[in-house]
């Protein structure tokens, strides 16, 4: 297992240089000076010359890469082009939000997700699955900037549960949370299901039928702890994705996330923002996915030993 | 049969053939682990014999089919087909010899791709080996059809629409479309009920005789290879123990593995009496297997000297080899 | 002898009911089980006696399968006709059952030791260590060394032949008076098959529990059987004591069956065989279901399905050949000859 983790830690190495290198070449290749949006409209030709200067925006591209790399290195993410503070501080405070905001979004997939699927996979073709699954085709679906617009104005506006936008107390993480997650459920719920189906028709499933088990201690002992080995993938998958919604949903409802931020800063041309705020997403999402390989690893002991 | 046989010379001669598999590494400073699946088994293959390698799962009887196949290129030893080295050879002239060396496998239906009618495929084999020119193959694939027993309009149908027999006599076809000299045949009617085994066991016979085929049979069923069979191979973990002609096999097995295997199959008929020997235990691991005799965990006789030398093949009776230190002493039991 | 009677099969039909049409895979069946005896039944893939051995336990998938009709009484009560709640408490206590492939019938995440004591604590209540320190007993039972350590490991870890120990093991936790074992050795390596069957007469000398074993290996039920059902299309087509079975088959199928088998102390130069292959539970002839490849068969054969009949004390048959008819018919052809 160690072997196994060590393994997968070396190969972070190069999928993050990757990362950092994509990221860098895209915003040298998007129109607009990012000197020119510093300077402000109306400056003078001197004064953004000057700025290009000291931002070493005249440099080859490998030298700039390579001292973006190396400031990496060192523990600096650069500073905002917009305010000139350092790109980390914006971002410890922004991680934080999002993290929370991914957390109980992905909670939200794997429990309406698995409970969904299970409660199909028990009685296939049944009306409750079949309606289960339609919710589920629904939520894969909708885009969630229109899931979330409607949450927002069935529950905060009409019904005013629910505060709008912002991010102050639990309330407000709840329409969100529901808003990214939904996609995610709606696969795992499919996938559950699958998954459980086909677990249900395994030999041992039979013989944990012919021992006289009742059909709930079959369907959590024995089923479920099998159909989990791919589903747990499709989590890990999911996050990925959720992610990427983030962007999103943090617009939508007006959070001051990661997602937001660098969406921001792309407007802004905040090219160091940009690049810092896609290096720790990426981060986290490389470390999610190794956490996942090792909870298959754990869930699975006997794939590799035959 | 043994003097016929020594007269001829062989048309495949395995020396010293070793078949290890390397297993990946479960812990950071374990060290490799290797399966030594074949460990240094010589023998001869005779034109127009079938030589069955009998064994229990694990034995490497599969693992030396392969080798010979050159599925899997072998880690040591060398393996002639009439006189040339069939491990020195390059990819262009071990294609040629492909066509000589035919395979049947246990499962007929993964080996045929599903998309293509009987016709295609053998019209396939035929274009891959240059057996025929195009114009001449079409009277070949009917020939083919009807030494399998198998009727001429099934040629333009696809697997899926035969049964288990049917797709084994359509995967004899195709081996013997390319004219072959000899034909592996691993586990061909393990998977078939009895009375399609006997069908098949039938026509593999039959044909036998016909095209002056020559088999290398491998099963795991002793009364199966006791019917086909001229001359037995019995494996156990990677060494062949037992090498001989059937009669002398059958009537007068030497090593205590055949005896306990010949022992343990249930026969019909409970009239006939039979010393039974139950092995204790289970197969070891080929990752790690016993010293000396590899049988002497489970054998019944097993001394220190077993446990410490590794016994040789010798031959006891003309024709018949065996690999026990104590093979005449047993015999005489 | 009626109170030796274990479990009585009468008139048993279990048809699955599929787009394609209804499947008859068991098609009226009757036998008996007496205690302490083993039944045989034997019969090439698709005859039915897969299906016969989970009806009797009622765990075919359904749908698309069903028990149309027929009684499977144990000591005189119906299980067709128990709630499901009745037919939990008979299954892995009264009856239980042991599968073909040990690799997939146990699961693959769960402790083999749990596996057993699941049972014992649904159906003995015992506690969760009573039920562990049983489990570890019955493996010890079944010829596993360290037990205590096997236990707790999963199937994984075992090999192929421990695997069926252990699933005898679970079958046997809760002393049953009937076992169901469905081709137990097929997967098996010979010298494991001799370990394991050996283990089951032992067993059963012990225990005395009635057996009725599948399988498709007629050297093994000479081995294990007391009395054998041959089946054919999902009927019972020759029903005797084993010794007889072997000296004088009856069924012409039966014969072909033994005669196809190669034989591993007579020399044979070509094996016998059955011409043809297996109607289609789908679309039965409406004759005999074997006149298609029955060497012997007449007119009568294809027109009318043959009953069982018994031809001396205990043999029973489903043939032609044996009756009355049967010698009119012949009459009849040499007449127009």
């Amino acid at each position: 297992m160690l072997l196994f983790i060590l393994k997968r830690l070396a190969q972070v190495v190069p999928v993050i240089f990757g990362v950092t290198l994509v990221v860098f070449l895209i915003m040298q290749m998007v129109p607009g000076d990012p000197a020119i949006i510093m300077a402000g409209e109306g400056a003078s030709t001197e004064t953004v010359e000057q700025l290009r200067e000291d931002l070493g925006l005249n440099e080859p591209l490998h030298v700039q890469y390579f001292s973006y790399i190396g400031n990496i290195l060192q523990g600096s993410l650069g500073n905002s082009l917009k305010n000139n503070q350092p790109v980390l501080d914006e971002i410890l405070i922004r991680l934080p939000i999002t993290m929370e905001l991914a957390f109980f979004s992905i909670l939200i997939t794997i429990v309406l997700g698995l409970t969904a699927g299970i409660i199909s996979a028990v009685k296939p073709y049944s009306v409750s699955d079949i309606s289960v699954m339609v919710v589920a085709l629904l939520g894969i679906s909708l885009p969630s900037f229109w899931l979330g617009l409607l949450l927002m104005y069935t529950f905060s506006i009409k019904l005013q549960w629910l505060p709008v936008a912002g991010w102050d107390s639990f309330a407000h993480i709840i329409l969100p949370a529901i808003t990214l997650g939904a996609g995610g459920a709606a696969i795992v719920a499919r996938m559950t299901r699958s998954s459980m189906l086909e677990v249900i028709g395994q030999d041992y499933v039979r013989t944990a039928r012919a021992k006289g088990l009742k059909e709930h201690t079959i369907i959590y002992k024995h089923a479920l702890r099998n159909a989990l080995i791919p589903v747990i993938t499709v989590v890990g998958l999911q996050f990925g994705s959720l992610l990427g919604g983030t962007v999103i949903v943090e617009s939508v409802f007006a959070i001051n996330g990661l997602g937001r931020m660098i969406v921001d800063a792309i407007r802004t041309r905040d090219i160091p923002m940009v690049q810092g705020g896609v290096l720790v997403a990426s981060l986290v999402f490389v470390f999610v996915n190794l956490l996942v390989d090792v909870m298959y690893k754990v869930f699975n002991k006997r794939i590799d030993l035959n | 049969m043994n003097t016929l046989l020594s007269s001829k010379k062989p048309i495949l001669k395995v020396s010293n053939l070793k078949q290890y598999f390397i297993v990946k590494r479960e812990a950071l400073f374990q060290p490799k682990q290797v399966v030594k699946a074949v460990d240094g088994i010589s023998f001869d293959l005779y034109p127009g014999e079938t030589l069955s390698i009998v064994g229990e799962s694990g034995c490497g009887k599969s693992t030396t089919g392969r080798s010979i196949l050159h599925l899997d290129e072998p880690t040591e030893g060398e393996i002639l087909y009439k006189d040339v080295s069939l491990t020195e050879m390059s990819k262009k002239e071990l294609r040629n010899i492909r066509g000589d060396i035919q395979v049947i496998f246990q499962d007929p239906f993964a080996s045929l791709n599903p998309r293509r009618t009987i016709r295609q495929m053998l019209d396939e084999a035929m274009a891959i080996q240059k057996v025929l020119p195009p114009k001449q193959r079409e009277a070949r694939m009917l020939e083919l059809m009807q030494n399998v027993g198998l009727r001429p309009e099934y040629l333009e149908r696809y697997p899926h629409e035969f049964s288990g027999g049917q797709r084994q006599r359509i995967g004899i076809a195709r081996a013997l479309a390319v004219n072959p000299k000899v034909i592996i045949c691993d586990e061909a009617v393990s998977a078939l009920d009895v009375s399609i085994q006997a069908q098949i066991l039938n026509l593999l016979k039959r044909l036998q005789n016909d095209f002056d085929l020559t088999f290398l049979f491998i099963s795991h069923d002793l009364s199966i290879v006791k019917h086909i069979s001229d001359r037995v191979m019995v494996m156990y973990l990677g060494k062949i123990v037992e090498i001989s002609d059937k009669a002398s096999l059958f009537k007068n097995p030497l090593h205590p593995y055949t005896k306990a295997l010949l022992s343990a199959i249930p026969v019909i008929d409970q009239t006939i009496k039979r010393e039974r020997i139950l092995l204790k235990g289970d197969v070891p691991s080929p990752l790690n297997p016993p010293t000396g005799c590899r049988f002497h965990t489970r054998c019944p006789f097993a001394t220190d000297l077993c446990r410490d030398e590794e016994p040789l093949l010798r031959e006891l009776e003309s024709g018949h080899l065996v690999a026990c230190h104590f093979a005449e002493k047993l015999s005489a039991i | 002898m009626k109170e030796d009677i274990l479990l009585e099969v009468k008139n048993l039909k279990t048809h699955f009911i599929t787009s394609k049409g209804t499947a008859k895979a068991v098609d009226g069946l009757d036998f008996v089980l007496k205690k302490g005896e083993t039944l045989g039944i034997v019969g090439e893939s698709g005859c039915g006696k897969s299906i016969t051995s989970l009806s009797i336990l009622r765990l075919i998938p359904s749908p698309p399968g069903k028990i149309v009709d027929g009684q499977i009484l144990l000591h005189g009560k119906d299980l067709v006709e128990m709630s499901d709640q009745e037919i939990r408490k008979i299954r892995g206590n009264q009856i239980s059952m042991i599968f073909q492939e040990p690799m997939t019938s146990l699961n693959p995440v769960i402790p083999v030791g749990e596996q057993i004591a699941e049972a014992l604590r649904l159906h003995q209540k015992l506690s969760r260590k009573q039920a562990w320190e049983k489990a570890v007993e019955m493996i010890r039972l079944v010829g596993i060394p360290a037990p205590e350590k096997r236990a707790k490991q999963e199937p994984y870890q075992l090999s192929g032949g421990m695997r069926q120990r252990v699933m005898i093991a679970m079958a046997l936790a809760c002393t049953p008076e009937v076992l169901i074992a469905d081709e137990p050795t097929t997967a098996l390596d010979v010298t494991i098959q001799a370990q394991i069957l050996e283990l089951m007469k032992d067993l059963q000398r012990k225990i005395g529990m009635g057996i009725i074993f599948i399988t498709h290996d007629l050297g093994v039920v000479a081995e294990m059987c007391d009395k054998v059902a041959v089946m054919y299309a999902g009927q019972i087509v020759e029903y005797q004591t084993t010794a007889n079975l072997f000296k004088t088959p009856l069924h012409p199928y039966t014969q072909g069956l033994i005669g196809s088998l190669p034989k591993l102390y007579e020399d044979q130069e070509e094996l016998q065989i059955i011409e043809g292959t297996v109607p289609s539970p789908y679309d039965y002839p409406t004759g005999c279901r074997f006149a298609d490849r029955c060497p012997f068969v007449q007119d009568l054969c294809r027109n009318q399905q043959p009953e069982i009949i018994h031809v001396e004390d205990s043999q029973q048959v489903r043939c032609w050949k044996y009756t009355d008819q049967w010698k009119e018919e012949l009459v009849k052809e040499e007449v127009i000859l």
